[in-house]
Parts: C-alpha cells; sequence; structure tokens
C-alpha cells in the first residue's frame, strides 16, 4: 500500500531538496551587500511605485522572446508525459534527442551574450 | 456517447472559430499599428487551433491535436522573429506605423 | 496499458533533411568559436548541401513511403532536393563578396540558408499537411530572418517587416484552409483526403470547398501569385541581392512543389471546382507580373515582378496535373535556377559599397566596357523571356505542352502573349547596356566567387536550352 506512494515520496523529497537547497546554497554562496534599493520588497530592478505609462527597457524583449520560445517547446512534453510508459525506451530517446537540440540552442542563446543584461 | 448530445454542437465552435478569424482578417487589415496587426495574426493563428481541437473531438480523431501543438510552436518562434524584426525597424525609425514604411516605391 | 508501438521510422529515407539540419546546427555551433572571417562557415554549409544532395539519392526502387504516409521520396522530392541545394549553393556563393563588400558579418547567414533549404526539402517531399505547414514555416521563418540581416540599413529592416506581416498573415490563411480539409475529411494525409473525397467520405461539401479557396489564398501567398504578389516588389527590392536571388528561386519551387502536390494527390477529384480558379489566377498573374514590370526602373523590381510573370506560367503546370506537368515543373525551376542567379550575380558585380548601381539606366553602356558581363546579362535576360536556343524555351515549351495535352489551349495562348510581352521589358535593360552611353563610371570588382556563380548559370542556361535531353529524361524518371 505504502510502496505506491514511493514514487509520490521521492518527487516530494526532490523538490524540497532542490528548493530548500537553492535558498540555503544562495546565502551561504552568494555575496551580501545591503543597500536601500535591495531591501525594498520587490528586488526585480523596478521601483514598486511607479505610473503605468512608463516605458520600460527594451532589453527586457530579449528576455520575454526567450522564455516564450523555451517555454512553448514544453507543450511537446505533456504528451510524452501522460504516455510515458507506453512509449517506453524510444519515447525516452526521442525526448532525449529533442532536449539536446533545445540545448543546442540554449548554448547558442548563452554563447552569444543573449542572456547578458549588459 | 450520449454526453455529446448534451454537448454544445460542433457547429458553434466552428462559428467561434470563424468570428475569431475574420476579427483577426479585419484586425490586420484595418489597423496600422504593426504590433496590433501582429496580435491580430495571432488571432487568427489560435482561431485555427480552436477548429482544429473541434473536429478532433468531434469526429474522434486525433491528428489535428498533434498539428495544433505545431501551430503553437510555429507561431511561438513567429512571434519571436516578428518581435526582434520590429524592434530592429524600432532602432532605425522610432514608429510602428505601418503607412511610414513606405521607403521602396515603383 | 498496451505499450505503443514506435510508427515505421525510416531515418534513410529522410536523409536529406537530417544531414543538411546536423550542418546547420554545426555552422551555427562554429560561429560561436571563430572570429571575424567566416569562410569556413561557406566551407561547412556548402559540404553539408553536397552531403544533402548525395544522401537522397539513398533510395531507389522510388517512391518510398515512409513515417506512416508523412513523407515520400519520389523522382519529384529527388530532383527538387538537387534545385534546392543547387539553389542554396550557388546562394551562398555569391553571398561571399557581397557579404564582404557590405560589411554582413553574421554567421547566422548560412547556417539561416542551411534551415531554409531543410524546409525546402520537407516541403517537396511531405504528403501530409502538418508536414507541408511545417515545412513552409522554416522556410518563411528563416526568410524573415534573412531579409532583414542587415539591421541597419532601413530598406532591409522594412522589407523584413512587410514580408513578415503579409507572410504570417497568409499562413493563416493556408492554415484554416488546411484545418477545412482535415476537418471535412478526416485525416491530414493527401492520399486519404483523396481517397475520402473519392468514396465520398466528406461531411461537408461547402467546407471542403472553402477549404481549397483559403488553400488557394494562402499558397498564392507564398509564391507570390496575383492578387497576393503585393509584397514581393517591396521584399524582392529591400532584402540584399543574393537573399533576393535564394528567395526567388528555392522557397518559390518548393513552395510550388507543395502547391503541385496537394492539388494533384489530395484534391485532384474536385478539379472541376478549381481549374477555373487557377485559371483566373494564373491568367492575371501573367499579366500583372509583365505589365507591372514593364514601368519599373529598379532591376530588382523589374526581376520581382518578372519572377511573379514566372509563376504564372508555371500555375498552368499545376492545372494541368499530368505526368508531363510535374517533370515540366522540375525542369522549369531548375533552368529558372540559372536565369536567376546568373542575373542576380551581374545585378551584384555592378554594385559597390554604399551604392548599389541598381536602377537600369546604370547599365547604359556596360557592353563598351564589360562586354563579357553585357553579353552574359544578355543570355540570361533573353532566357528569362523564353527565346530559344535558350534553356527559358524549352522550360517554357515544356509547361506548355503539358497544358496542350489537357487541352489548355486558351490558357497557352494567353501564355505565349505574356511571353511575348514579357521580352520588352528584358530588351529594354538590353537596349540600356548595347547601346546608350554611360551615365556614370563603372567600378566593377570581379570578384572570383561571383563570377564562378555566373560562369555556372551560363552553363547551365545554354546547356539545357541546346542539349535538354537528358535533364528532361531525368525528370520524366517516374
Amino acid at each position: 500500500m505504502l510502496e505506491s506512494y514511493l514514487g509520490a515520496g521521492i518527487m516530494m523529497l526532490m523538490a524540497i531538496g532542490i528548493a530548500g537547497g537553492m535558498v540555503v546554497m544562495t546565502s551561504m554562496l552568494g555575496p551580501k551587500r545591503e543597500f536601500a534599493d535591495k531591501m525594498e520588497p520587490f528586488e526585480c530592478g523596478e521601483s514598486p511605485i511607479v505610473s503605468p505609462h512608463q516605458r520600460f527597457s527594451v532589453k527586457f524583449y530579449l528576455v520575454a522572446v526567450l522564455f516564450v520560445l523555451f517555454d512553448i517547446e514544453a507543450v511537446f512534453f505533456f504528451p510524452w508525459a501522460i504516455l510515458f510508459k507506453q512509449l517506453g525506451m524510444f519515447g525516452f530517446i526521442e525526448m532525449l534527442l529533442f532536449i539536446l537540440i533545445l540545448g543546442v540552442g540554449l548554448l547558442y542563446v548563452w554563447k552569444r551574450g543573449g542572456l547578458d543584461w549588459e | 456517447m450520449d454526453i455529446e448530445m448534451e454537448m454544445v454542437p460542433l457547429a458553434h465552435y466552428l462559428f467561434l472559430s470563424a468570428t475569431l478569424f475574420v476579427i483577426g482578417v479585419v484586425g490586420v487589415l484595418v489597423r496600422r499599428n504593426a504590433i496590433v496587426v501582429f496580435m491580430s495574426i495571432e488571432i487568427m493563428l489560435n482561431a485555427v487551433n480552436i477548429s482544429l481541437i473541434a473536429f478532433d473531438r468531434y469526429l474522434s480523431l486525433h491528428d489535428g491535436q498533434i498539428f495544433s501543438f505545431m501551430v503553437m510552436c510555429v507561431a511561438a518562434a513567429e512571434v519571436s522573429v516578428g518581435l526582434a524584426i520590429i524592434i530592429a525597424l524600432f532602432r532605425n525609425k522610432p514608429t510602428i506605423n505601418l503607412d511610414e514604411f513606405n521607403i521602396m516605391k515603383s | 496499458m498496451e505499450p505503443i508501438t514506435a510508427p515505421a521510422i525510416d531515418l534513410v529515407s529522410l536523409a536529406p533533411v537530417l544531414v543538411l539540419s546536423v550542418f546547420g546546427i554545426m555552422v551555427l555551433v562554429t560561429d560561436l568559436f571563430i572570429g571575424k572571417d567566416k569562410s569556413v562557415l561557406v566551407f561547412i554549409s556548402l559540404t553539408g548541401l553536397l552531403m544533402g544532395a548525395i544522401s537522397s539519392l539513398a533510395k531507389y526502387n522510388l517512391p518510398v513511403h515512409s513515417f506512416n504516409g508523412a513523407y515520400i521520396v519520389d523522382h519529384l522530392s529527388v530532383f527538387f532536393t538537387f534545385i534546392f541545394c543547387i539553389s542554396s549553393a550557388l546562394a551562398i556563393l555569391v553571398s561571399v563578396d557581397f557579404n564582404k563588400r557590405e560589411g554582413i558579418k553574421v554567421g547566422e547567414y548560412y547556417s539561416l540558408i542551411l534551415f531554409c533549404t531543410v524546409g525546402m526539402v520537407l516541403l517537396a517531399s511531405a504528403t501530409d499537411m502538418i508536414m507541408i505547414f511545417l515545412g513552409i514555416e522554416i522556410v518563411s521563418i528563416s526568410l524573415y530572418v534573412l531579409a532583414g540581416i542587415r539591421r541597419n540599413d532601413p530598406k532591409s529592416n522594412e522589407a523584413a517587416l512587410k514580408y513578415f506581416l503579409l507572410g504570417a498573415f497568409a499562413t493563416g490563411f493556408l492554415l484554416y484552409g488546411m484545418t477545412l480539409l482535415y476537418g471535412s475529411t478526416g485525416s491530414t494525409k493527401l492520399v486519404m483526403i483523396a481517397s475520402a473525397i473519392r468514396n465520398g467520405g466528406v461531411a461537408s461539401e461547402p467546407l471542403l470547398l472553402m477549404g481549397v479557396v483559403l488553400l488557394i489564398i494562402g499558397l498564392g501567398f507564398k509564391v507570390a501569385a496575383v492578387p497576393f504578389h503585393m509584397w514581393a516588389p517591396d521584399v524582392y527590392q529591400g532584402a540584399p541581392t543574393p537573399v533576393t536571388a535564394f528567395m526567388a528561386v528555392g522557397p518559390k519551387a518548393a513552395s510550388l512543389a507543395a502547391f503541385y502536390r496537394i492539388f494533384s494527390e489530395a484534391i485532384p477529384q474536385l478539379s472541376p471546382s478549381w481549374e477555373i480558379l487557377l485559371c483566373v489566377v494564373s491568367v492575371i498573374t501573367m499579366f500583372v507580373g509583365n505589365l507591372g514590370a514593364i514601368m519599373q526602373t529598379n532591376i530588382k523590381r523589374l526581376l520581382a515582378f518578372s519572377s511573379v510573370a514566372h509563376v504564372g506560367y508555371l500555375i498552368i503546370a499545376i492545372i494541368a496535373k499530368n505526368s508531363l506537368s510535374s517533370s515540366a515543373l522540375m525542369f522549369y525551376m531548375l533552368t529558372y535556377a540559372f536565369m536567376i542567379f546568373g542575373t542576380f550575380g551581374i545585378v551584384i558585380l555592378l554594385g559597390r559599397k554604399g551604392d548599389e548601381n541598381l536602377e537600369i539606366e546604370n547599365y547604359s553602356g556596360l557592353a563598351y566596357k564589360h562586354p563579357v558581363l553585357a553579353l552574359s546579362m544578355t543570355i540570361f535576360l533573353l532566357s528569362l523571356g523564353g527565346l530559344p536556343p535558350l534553356a527559358g524555351f524549352v522550360a517554357k515549351f515544356f509547361v506548355f505542352s503539358a497544358a496542350l495535352k489537357e487541352g489548355f489551349l486558351i490558357l497557352v495562348i494567353i501564355a505565349v502573349l505574356n511571353s511575348a510581352v514579357s521580352l520588352y521589358y528584358y530588351l529594354k535593360v538590353i537596349v540600356f547596356m548595347y547601346m546608350k552611353d554611360p551615365v556614370k563610371e563603372f567600378d566593377i570588382t570581379l570578384s572570383p566567387m561571383t563570377l564562378f556563380v555566373i560562369a555556372i548559370s551560363i552553363f547551365g542556361t545554354i546547356q539545357l536550352g541546346i542539349f535538354p535531353d537528358s535533364i528532361i529524361a531525368l525528370a520524366q524518371a517516374n
């Protein structure tokens, strides 16, 4: 009975591990420089109270575009995830290839400086 | 499949899809703002998706679902290229009014 | 839960697509690790195109169906794969010196050409509407970027924007057409659509016909048939010249191949309904193309309108839809590739940095200064006009005889008349070259790569005109 929850348990542990690990690791490894802007509730480079008509940096477009591109690829994972068992090894290898190609895309974006802010 | 009897008939979805498609077409033809034209094109593509999924559901087919995935993906690729083109354009000439792009004439 | 068995996957029949994609990615990645000098990318992409062409021969005993009938390797697709690889290679060769001169230093240029070729091969080999849609989009999206690759040139930007907006608009129509076809016949596979129509398995006749009309609109946009041609002159003028040459040949040939496949394989039963529509489109395409070209003073716009007119002739082959017309389509596109790359090669040679000399009057007196170039240009233009013994004549003859075999006499007469009209504006350029005094100094750098392309094109244009038999035999092998 309990065995059927094994997968969910492992999944949960991994989720907690990754999320907790990130918090712990950043607080341990990340540099700490505290100044006024950084202590604001939303620390995203934007002031919390601004006029809505204000223009924001065009640099955001690149982030948005990259996000849309990589995000929409997730649509192909859903059918695969639902039929994961039935598709078996074949589906798994196909998906690895798909991710590999996406990885090349990511490598390209990275090396080209698409992820740098400045 | 008696559930389908109670469901909205296929024709309604097709009408919805056709209406959205026409809204998109009219938007492309009437509006002069590049971004709005762009959005109208996206409406057209998504109108088609509604048709595809409706056909699939009512005629018990499957290919349309795959098709609609492909359409979504292609639409995303088009969005990124289109947005990049508009940004490149805006850097050279700070406007996105389509009527102002007429340097080439016969 | 039954395990799902994998569909019949035949990677060998997909070989050209795979080879070209891998080389495209290779170019993209290599570009990240090299400096300003992009010649290694040229080398890789040319190798890729060569390998792609060779790998298309991997299958014999054609036709071979694979991927549950979504992909086919037959004579049409192999022949077209060769045309695509040749035209992309010529485009790359003609770009090398142009890009150096104009300072286009992006390595993506070459990978985009390769990806575009992937799309074209898919288009020529797809027998499923999903695949055809993907092929068209791979081609179009690469071309949007290629048209706007000169980011700082307002003309290039404008061309890209116009091409993008109208192309995406057309995609919407194409897609809706495909959806209605799918909804009324229950399949995306061309063969299944045909059998559904034959066996009365059509859910709704009006939806089907509506779908066919929308398909004609969508494909008409992609091949630049009138009344969906408005983008062509602006995009041809604004895009960098090698890209213009590229998009006038490969993508057009690919869209026409898909056009032909859809209409001859999926909906031949409906031909009474679409024949008349396509006849009208073909006739007005020829007229608008030729009459539009007469009024142009810019050589790139002139060639844009001339290419619109050529699409008019090619649609005749689609209307005829017999075995002769598919080989006519192949032969025509091959000769067209040589003629167009030759012409654009000379247009590129005549340009200088910052001054492309695109007005027809800039060609005045070229014959005195550079008689060989003027003679080559004359050969290409006369071939485009369809004068014997050049390749353009044989190609047109081939298309027209395919139509005559099906009894489209009036259509052929109109086409021949148009062909005569087209000679007027081709001769106009020739008259400028031979009979007028130069308006300004020619400052031509004879760049070797471009000259090489022109030489190949001359060879192709004359060879296919005088000894077309061997290639015709290849095209008719089915």
